[in-house]
């Protein structure tokens, strides 16, 4: 890593529950918290990026933020928006060409399933007529073939989603806070073998906002703020399973989750063994499962002694997903990398109340993976 | 108008595909160019029989468009990769119920009225 340091001096959220509100009202709310979280005016603000999947331009924010001419780019990059906002914002503040930037990640979904076109996707209408264009297949095929080759248990699929909702309930800003155990999970009816209704996340809302200094700043600002060490977006490399594929090639496939995660590893000077905390895109139960070895925090198939022990609950050696990841909040698109960035400066302030990480966790990790084959990740330390 | 996805006669119903000479990457349907190398790639007939690679049940109505429920309106029906002898995992919808699914089974594939097809075979 090179030039000046980066640190996350402002974090703003609004709630991910279902409201009237606009995305980017929400995110004109997120922004705001965040500046006041810094101590810091929007006219101090010297690069912004942002962006939103299905909810407008973020560079139209400016009318309500206040018209100080700040260069404000659009950023519009499926699951990984916040991600590429976020490293568009470290490379102002490592370059020198601001000292202050905003990165800014908000959205709303219309209620129910995503229904992405055929066309959009280079794939023949039939896909679509036949029934095929639906991501919850692809992520029920793809657990599926882990725990058989894997020995991953259904029950432990539960018990993701039982943890998420239980960390849910300990988030306020979180969009399901009710408890529920893994029997209710399980008998919650199955939605594509062997995912049950209550392993999914749904489409959402929600805004996050971060502001990111240089030292100097920082330093002048006081307050507690985190060292941002490394962000990555990365895209598939050949022998990838994704979403929407007609066909896939033979072989273990790669991952490009997997990719970003070492990327942002080395970037970082860090190793999966350094995490006190992570987050990990959680689409659904499954992917955490998979997730938790992509990112390098354990084997293949040894989730299957980690997870029904209680390790990735707050309480255990690695807690994942801390403010109930995608499960308890939902998937506003824009906005759920951001969130992750959100809880582990929160984390790492010691400023996460009812779900605090106990002993002072010094170093966080996030992760982000969606369709067609993208991934960002981050390192973070106190 | 034939798709790129119709059955084609000559081949008795199997996939027409494309192969890389250079790397020996198959795909479906068939691409000229090669996924992994760029260099280009031939038409091949895909085997009608290969194994499944994995499975799941669309239980609920997918969303309509883009989906077209059958006549007797949505019921569950079975999808799945099934991994053919040229190095080539195609999704198909499966004529193999739930109970009968298994990662590993032997399965026949063939071209549809739309996107491929599967079915069990006696092992």
């Amino acid at each position: 890593m090179s030039g000046e340091d980066v640190l996350v001096c402002g974090a703003g959220i609004t709630s991910f529950a279902r409201t009237e509100a606009s995305g980017r009202q929400l995110a004109v709310r997120a922004v705001r918290s965040a500046l006041a979280d810094a101590g810091l005016p929007w006219s101090r603000v010297r690069a912004a990026y942002g962006g939103s999947d299905a909810a407008g331009n973020a560079d139209t924010l400016v009318a309500e933020l206040g018209l100080t001419g700040v260069p404000f780019t659009n950023v519009r990059n499926g699951c990984a928006t916040g991600g590429s906002a976020l490293v568009s914002a470290v490379n102002a503040i490592r370059s020198g060409a601001a000292d202050v930037a905003l990165a800014v990640g908000f959205d709303k979904h219309p209620r129910g399933a995503f229904d992405p076109r055929p066309a959009d996707w280079g794939l023949d209408e039939a896909y679509g007529r036949d029934g095929l264009m639906v991501t919850t297949q692809f992520f029920a095929m793809k657990i599926q073939r882990y725990m058989h080759d894997h020995g991953i248990s259904p029950r432990t699929l539960a018990l993701v989603a039982e943890k998420a909702y239980a960390n849910g309930v300990l988030t306020p800003h979180a969009w399901r806070r009710k408890p529920l155990d893994a029997d209710e999970i399980l008998a919650s009816g199955m939605v594509n073998d062997p995912l049950t209704r209550y392993m999914f996340c749904s489409p959402g809302q929600g805004a996050v906002a971060l502001i990111l200094c240089n030292r100097a700043v920082a330093r002048e600002l006081g307050g507690t703020p985190v060292t941002l060490r490394a962000a990555v977006v990365r895209t598939r490399r050949f022998g990838s399973f994704e979403v929407f594929s007609p066909w896939a090639p033979p072989g273990t496939p790669t991952s490009v989750s997997a990719d970003a995660a070492q990327h942002a590893f080395e970037e970082a000077g860090l190793e999966p063994r350094d995490i006190d905390v992570c987050q990990l895109q959680d689409t659904e139960s499954g992917a955490e499962v998979m997730h938790l070895a992509e990112c390098g925090f354990c084997e293949h198939g040894e989730q299957e002694s980690l997870i029904p022990f209680g390790a990735t609950r707050i309480d255990g050696s690695l807690p994942v997903n801390t403010d109930g990841g995608c499960i308890a909040n939902g998937e506003p698109i824009g906005a759920s990398g951001l969130r992750q960035v959100h809880e582990v400066v929160q984390q790492l302030r010691g400023r996460a109340g009812e779900r605090q990480v106990p002993h002072d966790p010094s170093a966080g990790f996030t992760h982000v993976y969606g369709a067609p084959g993208v991934s960002a990740c981050t390192v973070l330390t106190r | 108008m034939e798709g790129p996805l119709s059955a084609v006669p000559e081949t008795g119903g199997r996939l027409r595909g494309s192969r890389c000479a250079d790397c020996a990457v198959a795909t479906y349907p068939a691409d000229p160019v090669c996924p992994r190398c760029g260099g280009p790639a031939g038409p091949v007939v895909l085997s009608g029989t290969g194994t499944l690679w994995t499975w799941t049940v669309q239980r609920y109505a997918p969303k309509s468009p883009p989906y077209v429920p059958p006549v007797a309106g949505f019921a569950p029906f079975t999808v799945g990769y099934v991994e053919l002898p040229e190095g080539v995992r195609v999704l198909a919808v499966l004529d193999v119920g739930p109970e009968d699914a298994e990662i590993g089974m032997p399965v026949t594939l063939a071209a549809g009225d739309g996107v491929p097809r599967a079915a069990g075979v006696a092992a």
